[in-house]
Protein backbone atom coordinates (compact mmCIF):
# COMPACT_ATOMS: atom_id res chain seq x y z
CA UNK A 1 0.00 0.00 0.00
CA UNK A 2 1.36 3.43 -1.35
CA UNK A 3 2.02 6.41 1.88
CA UNK A 4 -0.14 8.91 1.47
CA UNK A 5 0.75 11.87 -1.37
CA UNK A 6 1.42 14.55 1.61
CA UNK A 7 2.66 17.01 -0.87
CA UNK A 8 -0.62 16.98 -2.83
CA UNK A 9 -3.09 16.50 0.75
CA UNK A 10 -1.87 18.73 3.22
CA UNK A 11 -3.95 21.96 1.93
CA UNK A 12 -6.89 19.48 3.04
CA UNK A 13 -5.54 18.86 6.17
CA UNK A 14 -5.12 22.28 7.13
CA UNK A 15 -8.63 23.56 6.14
CA UNK A 16 -10.05 19.98 8.14
CA UNK A 17 -8.18 21.16 11.12
CA UNK A 18 -8.88 24.79 10.89
CA UNK A 19 -12.91 24.58 10.65
CA UNK A 20 -12.49 21.95 13.17
CA UNK A 21 -11.09 24.35 15.84
CA UNK A 22 -13.58 27.17 14.53
CA UNK A 23 -16.39 24.35 15.53
CA UNK A 24 -14.94 23.08 18.75
CA UNK A 25 -14.73 26.72 19.75
CA UNK A 26 -17.62 28.32 18.79
CA UNK A 27 -18.71 30.88 21.23
CA UNK A 28 -22.54 30.02 20.94
CA UNK A 29 -23.86 30.18 24.30
CA UNK A 30 -21.84 33.58 24.75
CA UNK A 31 -24.24 36.48 25.06
CA UNK A 32 -22.77 38.65 22.41
CA UNK A 33 -22.31 35.91 19.75
CA UNK A 34 -25.57 34.62 19.75
CA UNK A 35 -26.98 37.83 19.90
CA UNK A 36 -24.38 38.77 16.75
CA UNK A 37 -26.52 35.34 15.22
CA UNK A 38 -29.85 36.50 15.80
CA UNK A 39 -29.12 40.39 14.94
CA UNK A 40 -27.88 39.04 11.49
CA UNK A 41 -31.03 37.01 10.22
CA UNK A 42 -33.21 39.83 11.87
CA UNK A 43 -31.47 41.99 9.20
CA UNK A 44 -31.41 40.12 6.32
CA UNK A 45 -35.56 39.43 7.37
CA UNK A 46 -36.11 43.18 7.49
CA UNK A 47 -34.23 43.68 4.11
CA UNK A 48 -35.87 40.96 2.23
CA UNK A 49 -39.49 43.07 3.90
CA UNK A 50 -38.44 46.49 3.31
CA UNK A 51 -36.06 47.04 0.69
CA UNK A 52 -35.94 44.14 -1.69
CA UNK A 53 -39.58 43.98 -3.38
CA UNK A 54 -40.49 47.33 -3.55
CA UNK A 55 -36.83 49.33 -4.19
CA UNK A 56 -34.46 47.23 -5.36
CA UNK A 57 -36.69 45.11 -7.87
CA UNK A 58 -37.62 48.63 -9.36
CA UNK A 59 -34.21 49.65 -9.69
CA UNK A 60 -32.84 46.60 -11.43
CA UNK A 61 -35.29 47.41 -13.62
CA UNK A 62 -34.41 50.77 -13.97
CA UNK A 63 -30.64 50.01 -14.13
CA UNK A 64 -31.21 46.98 -16.90
CA UNK A 65 -33.24 49.60 -18.85
CA UNK A 66 -30.60 52.08 -19.04
CA UNK A 67 -28.00 49.15 -19.98
CA UNK A 68 -29.98 48.22 -22.92
CA UNK A 69 -31.67 52.20 -24.23
CA UNK A 70 -29.09 54.47 -23.49
CA UNK A 71 -26.98 54.19 -25.97
CA UNK A 72 -23.50 54.07 -24.76
CA UNK A 73 -21.30 54.89 -28.01
CA UNK A 74 -23.15 58.00 -27.74
CA UNK A 75 -21.90 58.91 -24.79
CA UNK A 76 -18.25 57.86 -25.39
CA UNK A 77 -18.58 60.55 -28.51
CA UNK A 78 -17.93 63.16 -25.45
CA UNK A 79 -15.30 60.94 -24.17
CA UNK A 80 -13.14 60.07 -27.28
CA UNK A 81 -10.28 61.38 -28.71
CA UNK A 82 -11.92 64.65 -30.61
CA UNK A 83 -14.19 65.46 -27.50
CA UNK A 84 -14.34 68.64 -26.26
CA UNK A 85 -11.87 68.70 -23.84
CA UNK A 86 -13.90 71.12 -20.94
CA UNK A 87 -17.64 69.18 -21.76
CA UNK A 88 -15.62 66.09 -21.45
CA UNK A 89 -15.19 66.58 -18.05
CA UNK A 90 -18.91 66.95 -16.98
CA UNK A 91 -19.81 63.97 -18.79
CA UNK A 92 -17.45 61.33 -17.20
CA UNK A 93 -17.99 62.62 -13.79
CA UNK A 94 -21.77 61.66 -14.92
CA UNK A 95 -21.97 59.20 -16.82
CA UNK A 96 -20.60 56.24 -14.64
CA UNK A 97 -24.22 56.17 -14.03
CA UNK A 98 -24.79 55.24 -18.15
CA UNK A 99 -21.65 53.27 -18.60
CA UNK A 100 -20.65 52.04 -15.85
CA UNK A 101 -23.63 50.01 -14.54
CA UNK A 102 -21.67 46.57 -15.05
CA UNK A 103 -18.52 47.40 -12.22
CA UNK A 104 -16.38 45.37 -14.71
CA UNK A 105 -16.19 47.81 -17.18
CA UNK A 106 -15.16 50.61 -15.40
CA UNK A 107 -11.60 49.88 -15.62
CA UNK A 108 -11.32 49.14 -19.15
CA UNK A 109 -12.74 52.29 -20.29
CA UNK A 110 -10.42 53.86 -18.08
CA UNK A 111 -8.01 52.75 -19.98
CA UNK A 112 -9.39 53.68 -22.91
CA UNK A 113 -10.18 57.43 -21.72
CA UNK A 114 -6.93 57.91 -20.58
CA UNK A 115 -4.77 56.44 -23.50
CA UNK A 116 -6.99 57.06 -26.67
CA UNK A 117 -9.78 59.54 -25.45
CA UNK A 118 -9.66 62.57 -23.90
CA UNK A 119 -7.41 62.07 -22.04
CA UNK A 120 -5.80 61.96 -17.68
CA UNK A 121 -8.07 64.27 -16.25
CA UNK A 122 -11.58 63.28 -17.82
CA UNK A 123 -10.53 59.09 -17.03
CA UNK A 124 -9.59 60.12 -13.89
CA UNK A 125 -12.86 61.42 -13.46
CA UNK A 126 -14.66 58.77 -15.03
CA UNK A 127 -12.63 56.47 -12.88
CA UNK A 128 -13.87 57.86 -9.59
CA UNK A 129 -17.56 58.98 -10.42
CA UNK A 130 -17.92 56.15 -11.94
CA UNK A 131 -18.63 53.48 -9.03
CA UNK A 132 -19.24 55.72 -7.20
CA UNK A 133 -22.59 57.26 -8.70
CA UNK A 134 -23.70 53.85 -9.81
CA UNK A 135 -27.58 53.79 -10.16
CA UNK A 136 -28.37 51.02 -7.85
CA UNK A 137 -26.23 52.34 -5.28
CA UNK A 138 -27.76 55.51 -5.02
CA UNK A 139 -31.09 54.58 -4.81
CA UNK A 140 -30.23 52.19 -1.92
CA UNK A 141 -28.58 54.70 -0.16
CA UNK A 142 -31.22 57.15 -0.19
CA UNK A 143 -34.16 54.30 0.76
CA UNK A 144 -31.84 53.23 3.23
CA UNK A 145 -29.60 55.61 4.89
CA UNK A 146 -31.58 58.40 3.72
CA UNK A 147 -32.38 61.09 1.36
CA UNK A 148 -29.59 63.54 2.81
CA UNK A 149 -27.07 61.08 1.98
CA UNK A 150 -28.08 59.96 -1.11
CA UNK A 151 -28.62 63.11 -2.38
CA UNK A 152 -24.82 63.94 -0.50
CA UNK A 153 -23.46 60.68 -2.61
CA UNK A 154 -24.60 61.51 -5.96
CA UNK A 155 -23.90 65.14 -5.81
CA UNK A 156 -20.28 64.79 -4.13
CA UNK A 157 -19.34 62.20 -6.11
CA UNK A 158 -20.21 64.05 -9.27
CA UNK A 159 -18.20 67.36 -7.83
CA UNK A 160 -15.29 65.96 -6.29
CA UNK A 161 -14.77 63.50 -9.29
CA UNK A 162 -14.53 66.73 -11.92
CA UNK A 163 -12.24 69.03 -9.07
CA UNK A 164 -10.23 65.15 -8.81
CA UNK A 165 -10.21 65.14 -12.80
CA UNK A 166 -8.99 68.56 -13.06
CA UNK A 167 -6.65 68.13 -10.43
CA UNK A 168 -4.57 65.37 -11.37
CA UNK A 169 -4.77 66.77 -15.55
CA UNK A 170 -2.59 69.91 -13.62
CA UNK A 171 -0.36 68.03 -11.67
CA UNK A 172 0.57 65.87 -14.92
CA UNK A 173 0.02 68.47 -17.69
CA UNK A 174 3.96 68.60 -18.40
CA UNK A 175 3.42 64.49 -19.75
CA UNK A 176 3.00 63.68 -22.95
CA UNK A 177 1.42 60.63 -23.03
CA UNK A 178 1.35 59.33 -26.70
CA UNK A 179 -2.12 57.81 -27.68
CA UNK A 180 -1.07 54.43 -27.44
CA UNK A 181 -3.87 53.07 -30.01
CA UNK A 182 -6.30 55.01 -32.52
CA UNK A 183 -9.76 53.75 -31.02
CA UNK A 184 -11.60 52.08 -33.92
CA UNK A 185 -14.85 53.06 -34.37
CA UNK A 186 -17.20 50.10 -34.73
CA UNK A 187 -20.70 50.84 -35.95
CA UNK A 188 -23.57 50.96 -34.24
CA UNK A 189 -27.04 50.13 -35.22
CA UNK A 190 -28.85 53.71 -34.61
CA UNK A 191 -32.11 53.15 -33.44
CA UNK A 192 -33.20 56.51 -33.22
CA UNK A 193 -35.69 57.08 -30.46
CA UNK A 194 -36.85 60.66 -29.67
CA UNK A 195 -35.47 61.55 -26.48
CA UNK A 196 -38.48 62.78 -24.90
CA UNK A 197 -39.95 59.12 -25.30
CA UNK A 198 -36.51 58.17 -23.07
CA UNK A 199 -36.83 60.82 -20.17
CA UNK A 200 -41.03 59.75 -19.93
CA UNK A 201 -39.87 56.22 -19.98
CA UNK A 202 -37.28 56.69 -16.93
CA UNK A 203 -39.27 59.08 -15.89
CA UNK A 204 -42.35 56.73 -15.23
CA UNK A 205 -40.26 54.38 -13.04
CA UNK A 206 -38.30 56.70 -11.20
CA UNK A 207 -41.84 57.98 -10.29
CA UNK A 208 -42.94 54.56 -9.49
CA UNK A 209 -39.80 53.93 -7.29
CA UNK A 210 -39.93 57.25 -5.64
CA UNK A 211 -44.02 56.48 -4.92
CA UNK A 212 -43.66 53.28 -3.56
CA UNK A 213 -41.14 54.37 -1.03
CA UNK A 214 -41.78 57.51 0.08
CA UNK A 215 -41.35 57.27 3.58
CA UNK A 216 -43.72 58.78 6.77
CA UNK A 217 -42.94 61.49 7.43
CA UNK A 218 -42.90 62.71 10.75
CA UNK A 219 -45.85 65.08 10.51
CA UNK A 220 -49.30 64.12 10.55
CA UNK A 221 -50.19 66.90 8.10
CA UNK A 222 -49.22 68.87 5.48
CA UNK A 223 -47.58 67.93 1.77
CA UNK A 224 -45.42 65.70 2.64
CA UNK A 225 -48.06 63.53 4.64
CA UNK A 226 -50.85 63.87 2.23
CA UNK A 227 -48.48 62.46 -0.01
CA UNK A 228 -47.65 59.56 1.94
CA UNK A 229 -51.27 58.88 2.43
CA UNK A 230 -52.00 59.24 -1.05
CA UNK A 231 -48.69 56.89 -2.06
CA UNK A 232 -50.10 54.08 -3.95
CA UNK A 233 -52.71 55.91 -5.97
CA UNK A 234 -50.09 57.74 -7.35
CA UNK A 235 -47.54 54.42 -7.83
CA UNK A 236 -50.37 53.09 -9.48
CA UNK A 237 -50.97 56.09 -11.75
CA UNK A 238 -47.46 55.84 -12.49
CA UNK A 239 -48.14 52.53 -13.61
CA UNK A 240 -50.76 52.86 -15.75
CA UNK A 241 -48.63 55.81 -17.63
CA UNK A 242 -45.77 53.00 -18.04
CA UNK A 243 -47.99 50.70 -19.57
CA UNK A 244 -49.35 53.26 -22.04
CA UNK A 245 -45.71 54.51 -22.73
CA UNK A 246 -44.73 50.66 -23.13
CA UNK A 247 -47.67 50.50 -25.71
CA UNK A 248 -47.15 53.37 -27.54
CA UNK A 249 -43.47 53.54 -28.06
CA UNK A 250 -41.63 49.99 -27.00
CA UNK A 251 -44.09 47.64 -28.74
CA UNK A 252 -46.14 45.81 -25.82
CA UNK A 253 -48.99 44.61 -27.02
CA UNK A 254 -51.77 46.25 -24.92
CA UNK A 255 -54.01 43.13 -24.27
CA UNK A 256 -51.05 41.92 -22.49
CA UNK A 257 -50.43 45.16 -20.28
CA UNK A 258 -54.49 44.97 -19.80
CA UNK A 259 -54.10 41.28 -18.10
CA UNK A 260 -51.11 42.49 -15.96
CA UNK A 261 -53.33 45.76 -14.78
CA UNK A 262 -56.53 43.47 -14.26
CA UNK A 263 -54.53 41.05 -11.66
CA UNK A 264 -52.54 43.45 -10.09
CA UNK A 265 -55.95 45.65 -9.53
CA UNK A 266 -57.90 42.10 -8.21
CA UNK A 267 -54.84 40.61 -6.17
CA UNK A 268 -54.48 44.50 -4.95
CA UNK A 269 -58.30 44.48 -3.83
CA UNK A 270 -58.04 40.58 -2.51
CA UNK A 271 -55.02 41.41 -0.57
CA UNK A 272 -56.19 44.94 1.42
CA UNK A 273 -58.91 42.87 2.35
CA UNK A 274 -57.14 39.87 3.88
CA UNK A 275 -54.40 41.73 5.25
CA UNK A 276 -53.87 44.70 7.45
CA UNK A 277 -51.38 47.74 6.07
CA UNK A 278 -48.33 47.77 4.20
CA UNK A 279 -48.09 44.50 3.70
CA UNK A 280 -51.22 44.54 1.69
CA UNK A 281 -49.55 46.62 -1.04
CA UNK A 282 -46.62 44.12 -1.58
CA UNK A 283 -48.87 41.47 -3.32
CA UNK A 284 -50.67 43.57 -6.18
CA UNK A 285 -46.69 45.08 -6.53
CA UNK A 286 -45.18 41.60 -6.91
CA UNK A 287 -48.32 40.63 -9.26
CA UNK A 288 -47.27 43.26 -11.27
CA UNK A 289 -43.79 42.98 -11.72
CA UNK A 290 -44.15 39.25 -12.16
CA UNK A 291 -46.37 40.11 -14.97
CA UNK A 292 -44.00 42.77 -16.56
CA UNK A 293 -41.28 40.21 -16.14
CA UNK A 294 -43.51 37.62 -18.01
CA UNK A 295 -44.75 39.62 -20.94
CA UNK A 296 -40.91 40.97 -21.51
CA UNK A 297 -38.72 37.55 -21.47
CA UNK A 298 -41.05 36.25 -23.89
CA UNK A 299 -41.31 38.71 -26.01
CA UNK A 300 -38.77 39.97 -28.89
CA UNK A 301 -35.79 42.35 -29.54
CA UNK A 302 -35.98 45.29 -27.23
CA UNK A 303 -38.08 44.36 -24.70
CA UNK A 304 -36.34 40.96 -23.77
CA UNK A 305 -33.10 42.55 -24.23
CA UNK A 306 -34.26 44.62 -21.22
CA UNK A 307 -35.30 41.80 -19.21
CA UNK A 308 -32.29 40.48 -19.63
CA UNK A 309 -30.11 43.04 -18.29
CA UNK A 310 -32.08 43.20 -15.16
CA UNK A 311 -32.19 39.61 -14.95
CA UNK A 312 -28.37 39.88 -15.15
CA UNK A 313 -28.34 42.23 -12.86
CA UNK A 314 -30.56 40.64 -10.01
CA UNK A 315 -28.23 37.23 -10.52
CA UNK A 316 -25.36 39.00 -10.13
CA UNK A 317 -26.06 41.82 -7.07
CA UNK A 318 -28.64 39.66 -4.58
CA UNK A 319 -26.31 37.00 -3.70
CA UNK A 320 -23.63 39.95 -2.90
CA UNK A 321 -25.95 41.84 -0.43
CA UNK A 322 -27.06 38.79 0.71
CA UNK A 323 -23.92 38.24 2.24
CA UNK A 324 -23.37 42.15 2.72
CA UNK A 325 -26.08 42.21 4.84
CA UNK A 326 -24.84 39.03 6.71
CA UNK A 327 -22.11 40.54 7.27
CA UNK A 328 -23.35 43.69 8.67
CA UNK A 329 -26.42 42.33 10.81
CA UNK A 330 -22.98 39.72 12.78
CA UNK A 331 -20.72 42.78 13.27
CA UNK A 332 -22.60 45.38 13.90
CA UNK A 333 -26.36 44.28 14.34
CA UNK A 334 -29.54 45.85 13.49
CA UNK A 335 -29.99 49.87 13.56
CA UNK A 336 -29.92 50.21 17.64
CA UNK A 337 -28.23 47.22 18.33
CA UNK A 338 -25.06 45.59 18.41
CA UNK A 339 -23.30 42.77 16.70
CA UNK A 340 -19.79 40.97 17.49
CA UNK A 341 -18.00 45.04 17.63
CA UNK A 342 -19.33 46.63 20.17
CA UNK A 343 -20.37 49.73 19.86
CA UNK A 344 -18.45 51.59 21.86
CA UNK A 345 -15.86 51.10 19.47
CA UNK A 346 -17.43 52.78 16.71
CA UNK A 347 -18.28 55.57 18.16
CA UNK A 348 -14.65 56.30 19.60
CA UNK A 349 -13.16 55.65 16.17
CA UNK A 350 -15.40 57.17 13.91
CA UNK A 351 -18.15 58.70 15.72
CA UNK A 352 -19.12 62.68 15.47
CA UNK A 353 -17.13 64.77 12.95
CA UNK A 354 -13.59 65.46 14.24
CA UNK A 355 -10.91 65.49 11.57
CA UNK A 356 -9.76 61.81 13.10
CA UNK A 357 -12.64 60.59 12.50
CA UNK A 358 -13.50 61.23 8.79
CA UNK A 359 -9.92 60.87 7.94
CA UNK A 360 -9.97 57.53 9.52
CA UNK A 361 -13.31 56.54 7.43
CA UNK A 362 -12.00 57.87 4.43
CA UNK A 363 -8.73 55.54 4.95
CA UNK A 364 -10.18 52.45 5.38
CA UNK A 365 -13.06 53.05 2.79
CA UNK A 366 -10.36 53.58 0.35
CA UNK A 367 -8.54 50.41 0.92
CA UNK A 368 -11.69 47.84 1.73
CA UNK A 369 -13.30 46.45 -0.75
CA UNK A 370 -16.79 46.81 -0.91
CA UNK A 371 -18.66 44.24 -3.36
CA UNK A 372 -21.51 46.24 -5.59
CA UNK A 373 -24.07 47.85 -2.64
CA UNK A 374 -22.36 45.91 0.09
CA UNK A 375 -21.46 49.51 1.55
CA UNK A 376 -24.96 50.37 2.29
CA UNK A 377 -25.99 47.68 4.84
CA UNK A 378 -22.13 48.32 6.32
CA UNK A 379 -22.82 51.93 6.47
CA UNK A 380 -26.50 51.57 8.33
CA UNK A 381 -24.85 49.57 10.97
CA UNK A 382 -22.10 51.73 11.71
CA UNK A 383 -24.30 54.50 11.85
CA UNK A 384 -26.40 52.50 14.19
CA UNK A 385 -23.69 52.30 16.14
CA UNK A 386 -22.41 55.76 16.43
CA UNK A 387 -20.74 56.76 13.44
CA UNK A 388 -20.97 59.95 12.25
CA UNK A 389 -22.71 61.65 9.85
CA UNK A 390 -19.58 63.41 8.29
CA UNK A 391 -17.88 60.26 8.43
CA UNK A 392 -20.24 58.23 7.71
CA UNK A 393 -20.17 60.19 4.09
CA UNK A 394 -16.47 60.10 3.78
CA UNK A 395 -17.21 56.41 3.58
CA UNK A 396 -19.25 56.78 1.18
CA UNK A 397 -17.68 58.75 -1.13
CA UNK A 398 -13.96 56.57 -0.53
CA UNK A 399 -15.03 53.19 -0.31
CA UNK A 400 -17.04 51.70 -3.06
CA UNK A 401 -14.54 53.62 -5.80
CA UNK A 402 -11.81 52.16 -4.27
CA UNK A 403 -10.32 48.96 -3.04
CA UNK A 404 -6.52 47.72 -2.37
CA UNK A 405 -7.10 45.34 -5.86
CA UNK A 406 -8.48 47.95 -7.69
CA UNK A 407 -5.46 50.29 -6.67
CA UNK A 408 -3.02 47.29 -7.95
CA UNK A 409 -5.04 47.22 -11.60
CA UNK A 410 -5.16 51.07 -11.90
CA UNK A 411 -1.63 51.19 -11.06
CA UNK A 412 -0.96 48.96 -14.33
CA UNK A 413 -2.88 51.14 -16.16
CA UNK A 414 -1.05 54.49 -15.17
CA UNK A 415 1.73 53.98 -13.29
CA UNK A 416 2.59 53.85 -9.72
CA UNK A 417 3.04 57.78 -9.39
CA UNK A 418 -0.32 58.84 -10.80
CA UNK A 419 -1.68 56.00 -8.71
CA UNK A 420 -0.45 57.46 -5.57
CA UNK A 421 -1.85 60.74 -6.29
CA UNK A 422 -4.53 59.31 -6.97
CA UNK A 423 -5.29 57.61 -3.76
CA UNK A 424 -4.22 61.10 -2.06
CA UNK A 425 -6.42 62.82 -4.11
CA UNK A 426 -9.94 60.80 -2.99
CA UNK A 427 -9.00 60.46 0.64
CA UNK A 428 -8.34 63.95 1.15
CA UNK A 429 -11.85 64.99 -1.10
CA UNK A 430 -13.88 62.37 0.85
CA UNK A 431 -12.22 63.82 4.31
CA UNK A 432 -13.29 67.10 3.53
CA UNK A 433 -16.40 66.18 1.90
CA UNK A 434 -17.57 64.33 4.71
CA UNK A 435 -16.58 67.31 7.24
CA UNK A 436 -18.72 69.77 5.35
CA UNK A 437 -21.77 67.76 5.54
CA UNK A 438 -21.51 66.63 9.08
CA UNK A 439 -20.84 70.33 10.10
CA UNK A 440 -23.95 71.12 7.64
CA UNK A 441 -26.53 68.51 8.95
CA UNK A 442 -25.33 67.52 12.15
CA UNK B 1 -8.91 28.65 -40.10
CA UNK B 2 -10.83 32.14 -38.59
CA UNK B 3 -9.27 33.77 -35.35
CA UNK B 4 -12.17 34.82 -33.03
CA UNK B 5 -11.36 36.66 -30.03
CA UNK B 6 -13.20 37.99 -27.28
CA UNK B 7 -12.10 41.01 -25.82
CA UNK B 8 -13.04 41.47 -22.02
CA UNK B 9 -11.31 41.31 -18.19
CA UNK B 10 -13.51 38.60 -17.34
CA UNK B 11 -17.08 39.02 -16.16
CA UNK B 12 -20.18 37.52 -16.79
CA UNK B 13 -21.00 39.49 -20.56
CA UNK B 14 -17.78 38.22 -21.44
CA UNK B 15 -18.63 34.88 -20.72
CA UNK B 16 -21.52 34.98 -22.26
CA UNK B 17 -20.19 36.20 -25.30
CA UNK B 18 -17.53 33.65 -25.78
CA UNK B 19 -20.01 31.12 -25.30
CA UNK B 20 -22.51 32.59 -27.94
CA UNK B 21 -19.40 32.73 -30.70
CA UNK B 22 -18.56 29.18 -29.83
CA UNK B 23 -22.14 27.92 -30.25
CA UNK B 24 -22.36 30.33 -33.66
CA UNK B 25 -19.24 28.80 -34.88
CA UNK B 26 -20.21 25.39 -34.20
CA UNK B 27 -23.60 25.95 -35.86
CA UNK B 28 -21.80 27.15 -38.99
CA UNK B 29 -19.60 24.12 -38.72
CA UNK B 30 -15.93 26.23 -39.46
CA UNK B 31 -12.76 25.67 -37.64
CA UNK B 32 -11.83 28.48 -34.95
CA UNK B 33 -9.65 29.25 -33.05
CA UNK B 34 -10.68 31.17 -29.81
CA UNK B 35 -8.68 33.15 -27.71
CA UNK B 36 -9.73 35.36 -24.80
CA UNK B 37 -7.59 38.47 -24.03
CA UNK B 38 -8.16 39.91 -20.73
CA UNK B 39 -5.02 42.53 -20.33
CA UNK B 40 -6.32 45.73 -20.33
CA UNK B 41 -3.28 46.80 -22.45
CA UNK B 42 -3.91 44.03 -25.33
CA UNK B 43 -7.69 45.01 -25.11
CA UNK B 44 -6.44 48.52 -25.21
CA UNK B 45 -4.42 47.81 -28.21
CA UNK B 46 -7.44 46.83 -30.67
CA UNK B 47 -8.95 50.52 -30.26
CA UNK B 48 -11.61 48.99 -27.92
CA UNK B 49 -12.79 50.63 -25.21
CA UNK B 50 -15.88 48.92 -23.46
CA UNK B 51 -15.40 45.46 -23.46
CA UNK B 52 -16.84 43.41 -24.08
CA UNK B 53 -15.37 43.38 -27.64
CA UNK B 54 -15.20 40.23 -30.25
CA UNK B 55 -12.41 40.55 -32.67
CA UNK B 56 -12.56 38.03 -36.41
CA UNK B 57 -9.48 37.68 -38.01
CA UNK B 58 -8.05 40.65 -36.71
CA UNK B 59 -10.82 43.20 -37.02
CA UNK B 60 -13.28 44.63 -34.52
CA UNK B 61 -16.25 43.30 -35.29
CA UNK B 62 -18.70 45.07 -32.05
CA UNK B 63 -17.54 46.39 -28.91
CA UNK B 64 -19.96 46.52 -26.01
CA UNK B 65 -22.71 44.75 -26.39
CA UNK B 66 -23.31 40.78 -26.08
CA UNK B 67 -24.20 39.95 -29.30
CA UNK B 68 -26.25 36.57 -29.87
CA UNK B 69 -25.73 33.57 -31.18
CA UNK B 70 -27.23 34.56 -34.55
CA UNK B 71 -26.05 37.83 -35.01
CA UNK B 72 -22.30 35.77 -34.08
CA UNK B 73 -23.31 33.65 -36.45
CA UNK B 74 -24.27 36.46 -39.46
CA UNK B 75 -20.23 38.04 -38.70
CA UNK B 76 -18.64 34.83 -39.05
CA UNK B 77 -20.12 33.96 -42.75
CA UNK B 78 -19.35 37.57 -44.01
Amino acid sequence: MNAIAWRGEWKKLIWLLGIFAVCFWLPVGSERFDGAMLEALHLTKWYAREHVLLCLVPAFFIAGAIGVFVSQAAVMRYLGPKANKVMAYGVASVSGSILAVCSCTVLPLFAGIYRMGAGLGPATAFLYAGPAINVLAIILTARVLGLELGIARAVGAIVFSVVIGLIMHLIHRREETAKAAVMTDTPEPQTLRPLGQSIAFFGAMVAILVFANWGQPAETAGFWHAIHAAKWPLTAVFALVLAVILIAWYGARWWHMLLIAVATALSGLAASAALDGPAAALIPFAVAVLGLSVVLSTSQGESAEWFNATWTFAKQIMPLLLIGVLLAGVLLGRPQQEGLIPSQWVTDLVGGNSLRANLFASVVGAFMYFATLTEVPILEGLIGNGMGKGPALALLLAGPALSLPNMLVIRSIMGTRKTVVFVILVIVMATLSGLIYGAAFP
Amino acid sequence: MKSIKILGSGCAKCRQLADNAVAAADELGIEYQLDKVTQINDIMAFGVMMTPGLVVDGQVKSSGKVLSRDAIKTLLSE
